[in-house]
């Protein structure tokens, strides 16, 4: 299968490959996917006191694809509020990387782990 | 701290590395240079029909093609009257298998194999179930091999024919071959067995071993694609039905005009086996053995399919858990590795002879065969070996998987969500 050169790219070249300490109150994690389906995405944001996320980090086992879209996505969502962060679509993701129709459920992935560590940030500070 | 190992090896000068390297010998060899050297006059000036009986042109090709009969039958210990040049293995198996069930159907109807043989094979012994016959698939253990207690069972006084390969083509365990054959003939059966992956690999004698039909296949053995032979027993005689009708060459088994050069290649093909095997498996024996051992030395987790032992020198078939198989193919582009698992657009198929082991299906992913052969060099090993341990490094490094099993956390416990 021939990968787009971005997407490439971002399997050979991750960006934000990391860890923040899941306990931390500015940090909200997302554990997505299921190592059955072959893949997982665990992304992680940190939120500044203003409710912009500084700093975003992931793990991903999966495919190249599920690799790329996820480091896409950690990059994507520095310097946003977490709002604007939400409104990021797969398609934005799928489009970017230039994925074959088999692998858009990646993106759609890296799309519900932004969702669910918004979600944990949120819950974490009692807002819904 | 993700991106590390592998640039190092990017950058490092390595002299004599052509890349990719080729490490899928199971699929098949390079010609030998020796094999191409006698195989030339006959694609030239010895252009004649070996089954010309009239002039020097006929004479000169039969001659060349009855010696390279010669060193195929040698290299198994058998007569050249009793070696049948057939396609290739493929052509062999059906010819064995379909040859002898339909020459005494009316007697025996019942075949037993194994499910981790060639899919030509199992294919061929499909094809005769539609035909009437019942066909048992046994089971392999664990490692691979199969349980004799479970043959014996299985072998009836209708058998007509037991089929078992010699050496599996995906991870590289020997069967015990002499055994398995004189179980099929206190029940009165055949015995045929793939030796595809066998030949040229492991010593091969027909009567010692209670042999009663062979496949071989010659480009598994650094000589040419398109030829195989099959053996066939004179004493006491198996007899055949043909499967391709015509002037009756190859004692009526096989018609056909031969090739003389594709004969000779697989006849020189041979006779080098016969003289450098023993040589060439202490050799690859230590390439595999430095292989794996630098690569258990850097990476935990790392599984070897099939038996420990029982085995070929020349192939490592190794499983990396948890990073996922189609990251890690991407990765290594500068190995020419086949993948356990057959990349299908969509999903990841995890190899049937895997699954047969009861390999688990995401470690199944992630297994790859490593195939050594005649010209691998340590400097290959080398740097197949750094290539691997760095990029399974890396994809662990970026695994949340590999983080809680490093956290202590069994990842069986966790509730994943379906989707
Ligand atoms: C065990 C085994 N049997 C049969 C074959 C088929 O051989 P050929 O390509 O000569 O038809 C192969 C090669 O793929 C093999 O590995």
């Amino acid at each position: 299968m021939a990968y787009s050169e971005k997407l490439v790219d971002h399997y050979e070249n991750p960006r934000n490959v990391g860890s923040f300490d899941k306990g931390d109150d500015s940090v909200g994690t997302g554990l997505v996917g299921a190592p059955a389906c072959g893949d997982v995405m665990k992304l992680q944001i940190k939120v500044s006191p203003e409710g912009l996320i500084e700093d975003a980090k992931f793990k991903t086992f999966g495919c190249g694809s599920a690799i790329a879209s996820s480091s896409l996505v950690t990059e994507w969502v520095k310097g946003k509020s977490l709002d604007e962060a939400a409104t990021i679509k797969n398609t934005d993701i799928a489009q970017h990387l230039a994925l074959p129709p088999v692998k858009i459920h990646c993106s759609v992935l890296a799309e519900d782990a932004i969702k669910a560590a918004i979600a944990d940030y949120k819950a974490k500070h009692g807002q819904s | 701290m993700a991106d590390g190992n592998s640039d190092q090896i990017g950058g490092e000068v390595r002299p004599n590395i052509q890349l990719p390297i080729y490490l899928d010998y199971q699929a098949t060899t390079p010609l030998d240079p020796r094999v191409l050297d006698a195989m030339m006059p006959y694609f030239t000036g010895k252009f004649g029909n070996p089954h010309s009986r009239s002039h020097s042109y006929g004479w000169d090709a039969e001659e060349a093609v009855e010696a390279a009969r010669e060193q195929v039958a040698k290299l198994i210990n058998a007569d050249p009257r009793e070696i049948i040049f057939t396609s290739g293995a493929t052509e062999s198996n059906n010819l064995a298998i379909k040859g002898a069930a339909l020459f005494n159907k009316d007697r025996r109807n019942e075949i037993v194999t194994v499910v981790t043989e060639h899919k030509c094979v199992l294919d061929t012994c499909r094809h005769l179930e539609q035909e009437g016959f019942k066909v048992t698939y046994l089971p392999v253990k664990q490692n691979g091999l199969i349980d004799l207690d479970e043959l014996r069972a299985a072998v009836t006084d209708k058998t007509v024919l037991v089929s078992v390969m010699a050496v599996n083509n995906e991870i590289g365990v020997i069967q015990p071959i002499a055994e398995i054959a004189k179980i099929a003939h206190e029940k009165g059966a055949l015995f045929h067995t793939d030796c595809a992956q066998a030949v040229g690999k492991i010593p091969l004698d027909v009567g010692a071993m209670g042999i009663d039909l062979m496949s071989i296949s010659g480009h598994k053995i650094y000589g040419p694609k398109g030829i195989g032979a099959l053996y066939v027993r004179r004493k006491p005689r198996v007899r055949l039905v043909a499967q391709m009708n015509g002037g009756g060459q190859e004692r009526g088994m096989r018609s056909g005009t031969l090739s003389p050069a594709l004969c000779v290649g697989i006849g020189e093909a041979c006779r080098i086996a016969r003289e450098e095997m023993a040589a060439e498996a202490v050799r690859l024996d230590a390439l595999a053995h430095r292989f794996y051992d630098k690569v258990k030395a850097k990476l935990p987790d790392v599984f070897l399919n099939g038996d420990e032992t029982q085995r070929i020198p020349g192939n490592l078939n190794l499983s990396f858990a948890y990073v996922e198989g189609e990251s890690l193919i991407m990765g290594i582009k500068d190995l020419a590795v086949s993948s356990g698992s057959a990349c299908t657009s969509a999903s990841l198929e995890p190899s049937y002879v895997l699954r047969a082991l009861g390999v688990e299906e995401e470690l199944a992913h992630t297994s790859i065969r490593f195939g050594f052969g005649r010209f691998t060099t340590e400097a290959e090993i080398d740097y197949a070996a750094e290539t691997i341990i760095g990029r399974v490094s890396k994809l662990r490094e970026m695994s949340p998987l590999w983080e809680m099993v490093q956290e202590g956390i069994d990842i069986k416990s966790i509730q994943w969500a379906d989707h």
